[in-house]
């Protein structure tokens, strides 16, 4: 029987669930992080750089999940503040300017909640991004890796192909909030998760992702190499299906790739 | 993080006579208007004579769509788009559609987005207007998909669009389908402003969450009436996080403009003579 997104969600807490870090030095060569927005600062919530995949020089931009307290403190539990989104964009440009493909790797609760946040303009760092990466000149290609969370996810999410590692989530918000406005009664996150349809699963029904990636059997936590393998062989044929695309087509499928998402009757 | 954002919301600035009965003192809807951020009473009278401004602390109430068209558009100007499109349920989210049909029945709205043709002193645009009262004017796909269509029609036809956002962020009962509703909208805009063309966004009470993180914060020039509340994310969400409480004025226009994220404050009797000076400095004369 299938799990269910419940089940799915207890797989990816994991504590031993392979995050970015991990997934870095098996699928890419000679990764060179590179750091700051130029406007304020480096949020350590989001890396970006640049690496080899199989000889193609691509840009990867990646939330940063940790494994312990200290690497999670770090990282703001890969919550960024505007200056993470910033950074991303950057590097977009930047891979747009040298024809590299951007590979985003999500993985977050969401963007961070915070007064500085605000006054930076996390709104504004997020639609910003949604509009750049609608109009990149390159190919970008969105991989969920564990959770992603509703604006702070979507951010690193406008794509020409979306894939979902096989238990990964990506919701509008968490099951937990959703309870606590449904029921008023946040404990009831197990209830929430089961209706909101947020597996891989469902996101490939309603038409959102194309892919759902298969993990070893119990989780990625059980073997890396496998997991890892898995992604490289989906960015492999990824890559090759994108890189004739003319720049113009890709662009005009990317923009109807997300037009056509909603139903309505008129 | 959009937890609590639809509380929050409620609790600081709702106008609904539902909500001040409960507090102590009880106020005839019809009679009197308490202005929720300084507790100032008028006459409702004397307060929709003011266009629903606090005469004590220029709070600027909320507005429906309606109201909000017949201040700031020429007479008779006014042409619909998709004017029928309605929810459907994507994820079937339980009583999804019995909500919708209430709220049509009460607002007389279809969803929480009018969008259409109209002209602002003599110059046309494509107008659209978010209203509250319809589930907070969250997103979903009937707000995302005209927003999407008002801009491609803008783009097709060389129009401006000027759009007057309010919204409690993406709604929750489209699942993910709300979320993408951001991406789409924010690429709308993208092919719009390609084209040369100008997008006024008026950031009005409450304006949150979702359009704040999408098509609400990519306007060439950004307006917001006085005192209004526009944010990412709720503000019960971020005391939560700091275990302390905000000051008033956290997430207000005025913060906004002093952090660089709005271009101008206008006051509501000045806003349709705003705009049509911008879309004048822009090119758009109109008819003599």
């Amino acid at each position: 029987m299938e799990a269910t997104a419940w089940e799915r969600m207890e797989i990816i807490r994991n504590k031993n669930r392979p995050t970015i870090r991990d997934y870095i030095p098996l699928i890419f060569k000679d990764f060179f992080e590179l750091h700051g927005d130029r406007l304020f600062g480096d949020d350590h919530a989001i890396i970006g750089g640049i690496a080899s995949f199989q000889g193609q020089p691509v840009t990867i931009l990646a939330h940063v999940k940790g494994k312990n307290i200290d690497e999670n403190k770090d990282a703001n539990f890969a919550m960024p503040h505007p200056e993470g989104y910033r950074k991303a964009l950057r590097f977009a440009k930047q891979a747009e300017k040298f024809r590299r493909p951007v590979i985003c790797f999500v993985d977050t609760p969401g963007a961070f909640c915070g007064i500085a946040a605000e006054e930076r303009g996390q709104g504004e760092a997020i639609a910003k991004n949604l509009l750049e990466f609608s109009r990149l000149k390159t190919p970008v290609i969105t991989i969920v890796l564990g959770e992603g969370g509703s604006g702070g996810a979507l951010a690193l999410g406008v794509c020409d192909e979306l894939a979902m590692l096989e238990n990964a989530v990506y919701s509008v918000i968490s099951p937990r909030g959703c309870a606590s406005i449904l029921w008023k009664d946040a404990s009831r996150e197990k209830e929430a998760a089961n209706i909101l349809k947020i597996t891989a699963q469902d996101l490939v029904k309603l038409g959102v992702a194309e892919t759902v990636i298969p993990e070893p059997a119990g989780g990625a936590h059980n073997n890396y190499g496998q997991a890892a393998e898995n992604i490289s062989d989906y960015l492999e044929d990824a890559l090759n299906r994108l890189s004739d695309v003319p720049e113009e087509t890709m662009l005009e499928r990317r923009y109807h790739k997300f037009r056509k998402i909603g139903e309505f009757v008129e | 993080m959009l937890e609590d954002l639809f509380k929050t919301v409620k609790s600081r600035f709702d106008t609904d006579p539902e909500h001040s009965k409960k507090s102590k003192v009880s106020i005839p809807s019809d009679l009197l208007f308490k202005c929720p951020r300084c507790g100032h009473v008028m006459f409702m009278e004397d307060f929709v004579g003011a266009n629903k401004v606090c005469s004590e602390c220029n709070y600027h109430a909320r507005l429906t769509a309606r109201e909000r068209l017949n201040i700031t558009i020429d007479k008779g100007s006014f042409v619909e788009y998709d004017a029928e499109m309605e929810s459907a349920n994507p994820i079937s989210f339980d009583s999804y559609e019995q909500k919708i049909e209430a709220l049509q029945k009460k607002t007389g709205l279809r969803d929480a987005i009018v969008t259409g043709e109209c002209t602002i002193k003599t110059k046309p645009c494509v107008v659209a207007v978010m209203d509250s009262r319809f589930m907070m004017a969250s997103m979903g796909s009937v707000v995302g998909e005209k927003i999407a269509r008002a801009f491609e029609r803008a783009t097709e036809k060389g129009l401006p669009v000027v759009i007057f956002t309010a919204s409690g962020g993406a709604r929750m009962q489209e699942g993910i389908v709300s979320l993408m509703q951001m991406a789409k909208t924010s690429a709308a805009v993208g092919r719009h402003s390609d084209a040369g063309l100008l997008y006024i966004t008026v950031l009005t009470d409450p304006t949150t969450g979702g359009v704040t993180a999408s098509f609400a914060s990519i306007g060439d020039i950004i307006l917001a009436e006085p005192k209004v509340l526009v944010g990412f994310a709720g503000r019960r969400v971020i005391e939560g996080t700091i275990k302390q409480r905000l000051p008033d004025d956290f997430q207000s226009a005025e913060f906004l403009l002093q952090h660089g994220f709005v271009d101008m404050i206008v006051e509501r009797q000045n806003m349709r003579r705003t705009i049509s000076k911008l879309l004048r400095h822009h090119g758009y004369t109109g008819k003599k």
